[in-house]
């Protein structure tokens, strides 16, 4: 009921500068676009959340709102449970849920829709060059759902043979990319898994941040986190929003965003893009 | 002690006046810096005795679903925040766990994760057993002396179970760093005030100070007799505070004592005059008797006696010599004669043809200036010879083509003569003796005008003054008579 409340609030706040625009039919005009975003992109960027907004709002001529959580879960959960429509997400969770959400689009980045862990020790550590060396040291993870964060270094335990709760003294989850990086800039954590766009992206707009951190080692590549819809989604506000997404590179707002998102553009691919996340996550599961 | 007590007031009012300053000016600073320092060490532990409640609190959620991440984003949260005011700041802080290792720290470097920090801090490792001892409620704030730091221990509880303690570590140079600002601080302003009110201080202490020096020089002048040209500033000095009536008071008395000296002075020549005149005229009157006989006894002789020429010139240069001693004697014995008529106009102008022949040889001004309108019941042959004795005087002292002032006038029952001459000054010591008999040194005369002049004034109950410059002589005489009534 509070939510209700809450859309209805916006959407009598948004209509009036939608009033304006006046070719959207009222029964669309009505239903506010709501987009679960995770931490797979610097979602602590509120502003480059506000631009984008009202770039979408401004081609879908509907009101769109962004919805933030900690977790991964939680935005996982809210699309499952249809609270919202769609979400930018992990590769790992999309396969988790393959059967309840649709694949809207893929972001490529620098020309591709892949993306890499990154294994992050403190530069003061020269002699880290993969996982096995960290056996026994504090170990930070990004978020349980995460690809890069978790499942690339679980898998790449597993791979050694060794017994993936005990082969860190000590892990913890920072429930961000750019807080395992700050964990292991500060010396929290003597290693760290993270998303290698995010790292990339922060070595671009933060080199502060990452200037105390050194990668050891570079996953294969996996498929970039995907935007996803609830399988509920009707065909029509599907094909508006895939279609504002696939076209974003066409204008200078939308290469602006680009920029800022350090993205090349959107595209449509295969499930088989995951494959790799998903036999990962099979060898892990059969344990 | 001695140099100072000796210290000229001049120097020792703006000292102690300075000292004075510095000393309330060092006291007030170091008063106000104590309570500074007592507030300010209180604000520091309540402030962080607060903030470790309140993150004791937030962390208990963190240690309760074992969240490092959370419970070292809320420790590391004031270290976050960029702060203006970083001196406040705590160095280090650490969160144990209930077997008392390092949970997690905003220092990984030197407290690592599930360490014991005992191991490596003795300090620490007090601070654990103290938690140890008082496993109930550790929550107490260390800062005991040999501790580098200040440590605030606060328990994180979850049902009244220990979950874990937080330890804010402060390093004690904070206390001296950010006190040191407000020593800076306090120091300056006082150094400003001090260098305001030092000069003012001294400035007034010798303001205060200069009177009473001069009061002391002015009086060290006065010794057993009073200078007559006294330089005393005091009298510039007119406030009438004490030191003004002090002032007052002193020239008050200086006053008095001149006057009592001069007083002594004409007491002294008075008695001398009279001491001499009763002298005088007792030698006189001795004289005076067999005199009358010999003079007598020569015109007897010749009248009567031998007159051969021997005899006769003899006695002729007897009787000569004695009609001579029996002038000086009159005059020494001067007798008043009340019978003359009364002082007119005219006697007045009558001595001034008598002196005239004589000014006119040494070509002498006379400004005459005669007042007398009508007859003045006093015995005008004494006047008249007052007069021509203080003209002939005046006369015989100036210097050819001289010039002398005669003004009489009645004022108020006084006849007021006053004679002006521009002859040479008398000098201090003909002064103290010029009535007195024989004490002329001018050639040919017997020096008894003044003696004679003053013998009548004295009769006459009249007075006489003297005043005798460079440029100027001045006799002034003044007697008293009986108006008609």
């Amino acid at each position: 009921m509070t939510r209700f409340k809450r859309c209805f609030g916006l959407v009598i706040l948004l209509s009036l500068s939608f009033n304006s625009v006046g070719h959207a039919s009222t029964e669309q005009a009505d239903r506010t676009i709501q987009i679960g975003v995770t931490p797979v992109f610097l979602n602590y960027q509120t502003s480059l959340l506000e631009e984008w907004q009202h770039y979408l709002q401004d081609r879908l001529h509907r009101p769109v709102r962004f919805v933030q959580r900690t977790t991964y879960k939680e935005i996982t959960d809210l699309i499952l449970q249809d609270e919202i429509e769609f979400a930018w997400i992990c590769g790992y969770p999309y396969l988790q849920f393959q059967n309840q959400l649709r694949l809207l689009a893929v972001p490529l980045y620098q020309g591709r829709p892949v993306y890499q862990s990154y294994l992050i020790v403190p530069a003061a550590d020269t002699t880290t060059t993969s996982i096995e060396d960290l056996q026994g040291k504090i170990f930070a993870f990004s978020d349980p759902d995460s690809n890069s964060g978790y499942l690339v270094p679980q898998y790449q335990i597993q791979q050694l043979g060794a017994d993936r709760n005990k082969f860190f003294r000590r892990s913890f989850f920072t429930w961000a990319h750019e807080k395992v990086v700050e964990a292991v800039a500060m010396g929290v954590a003597q290693g760290g898994a993270v998303d290698g766009y995010i790292w990339d992206t922060l070595a671009m707009i933060n080199p502060e941040i990452i200037r105390n951190t050194r990668v050891a080692h570079k996953s294969p590549e996996f498929g970039f986190p995907p935007f996803v819809a609830s399988v509920n989604v009707a065909e029509e506000s599907f094909s508006a929003v895939q279609n504002v997404l696939l076209n974003i590179h066409k204008d200078s707002e939308g290469l602006s965003l680009l920029k800022r998102l350090n993205l090349d553009r959107f595209s449509i691919q295969n499930a088989s893009l995951f494959d790799s996340i998903n036999s990962m996550k099979k060898v892990l599961e059969q344990q | 002690m001695k140099l100072t007590q000796n210290l000229s007031l001049r120097f020792k009012i703006p000292l102690f006046t300075a000292i004075l300053i510095l000393v309330v000016g060092a006291s007030v600073t170091a008063s106000l810096l104590l309570s500074g320092y007592t507030i300010f060490k209180q604000d520091l532990l309540l402030t962080s005795k607060n903030m470790g409640r309140i993150m004791g609190h937030t962390l208990t959620s963190a240690l309760l679903h074992d969240d490092v991440w959370k419970a070292y984003e809320i420790i590391n949260t004031p270290f976050s925040i960029e702060s203006e005011e970083n001196s406040l700041q705590a160095s280090a802080v650490l969160v144990l766990n209930s077997q008392q290792q390092i949970y997690v720290s905003t220092n990984p470097s030197q407290y690592p994760m599930l360490t014991d920090p005992s191991d490596s801090d003795p300090e620490i490792s007090q601070l654990i057993k103290r938690i140890n001892d008082n496993q109930k409620k550790p929550h107490f704030y260390d800062d005991r002396t040999g501790f580098k730091s200040l440590y605030i221990v606060t328990p994180i509880e979850s049902d009244n179970t220990l979950l874990g303690t937080l330890i804010m570590v402060y390093p004690k140079e904070i206390f001296i760093n950010r006190f040191s600002t407000v020593v800076r601080f306090a120091g300056i302003t006082t150094l400003v005030i001090i260098a305001l009110l030092l000069p003012i201080g001294i400035y007034w202490g010798r303001r205060a100070a200069k009177p009473l020096v001069e009061l002391s020089n002015c009086m060290g002048h006065i010794g057993s007799t009073i200078p007559h040209q006294m330089d005393c500033q005091i009298i510039r000095y007119q406030s009438k505070d004490e030191l003004g009536q002090l002032g007052q008071q002193f020239l008050h008395m200086v006053d008095q004592l001149k006057e009592k000296e001069a007083l002594e002075q004409q007491v002294l020549i008075a008695e001398r005059m009279a001491a001499i005149g009763r002298f005088t005229a007792g030698i006189a009157h001795e004289i005076n008797n067999p005199l009358g006989g010999m003079i007598n006894a020569t015109s007897t002789l010749k009248r009567h006696g031998n007159h051969d020429p021997v005899t006769v010139k003899t006695v002729n240069l007897l009787e000569r010599g004695l009609v001579q001693i029996k002038d000086i004697v009159a005059a020494l014995l001067v007798e008043a004669s009340p019978e003359t008529h009364p002082l007119s106009r005219q006697d007045i102008d009558d001595t001034l043809t008598l002196v005239q022949q004589e000014a006119h040889s040494k070509q002498i001004l006379i400004e005459w200036n005669n007042q007398i309108e009508q007859q003045i019941p006093i015995a005008s042959t004494l006047i008249r010879q007052i007069l021509i004795n203080l003209l002939l005087n005046a006369i015989q002292a100036s210097p050819e083509k001289g010039c002398i002032n005669c003004q009489v006038l009645v004022s108020r029952s006084l006849l007021i003569m006053t004679i002006i001459n521009n002859g040479k000054a008398i000098s201090e010591e003909q002064l103290q003796h010029l009535f007195e008999p024989f004490s002329s040194d001018k050639e040919g005369g017997k020096g008894l005008g003044l003696w004679v002049t003053y013998q009548i004034v004295e009769k006459l109950h009249g007075d006489i003054q003297v005043s005798s410059g460079d440029m100027l002589t001045e006799f002034v005489v003044t007697l008293p008579f009986q108006e008609a009534a």
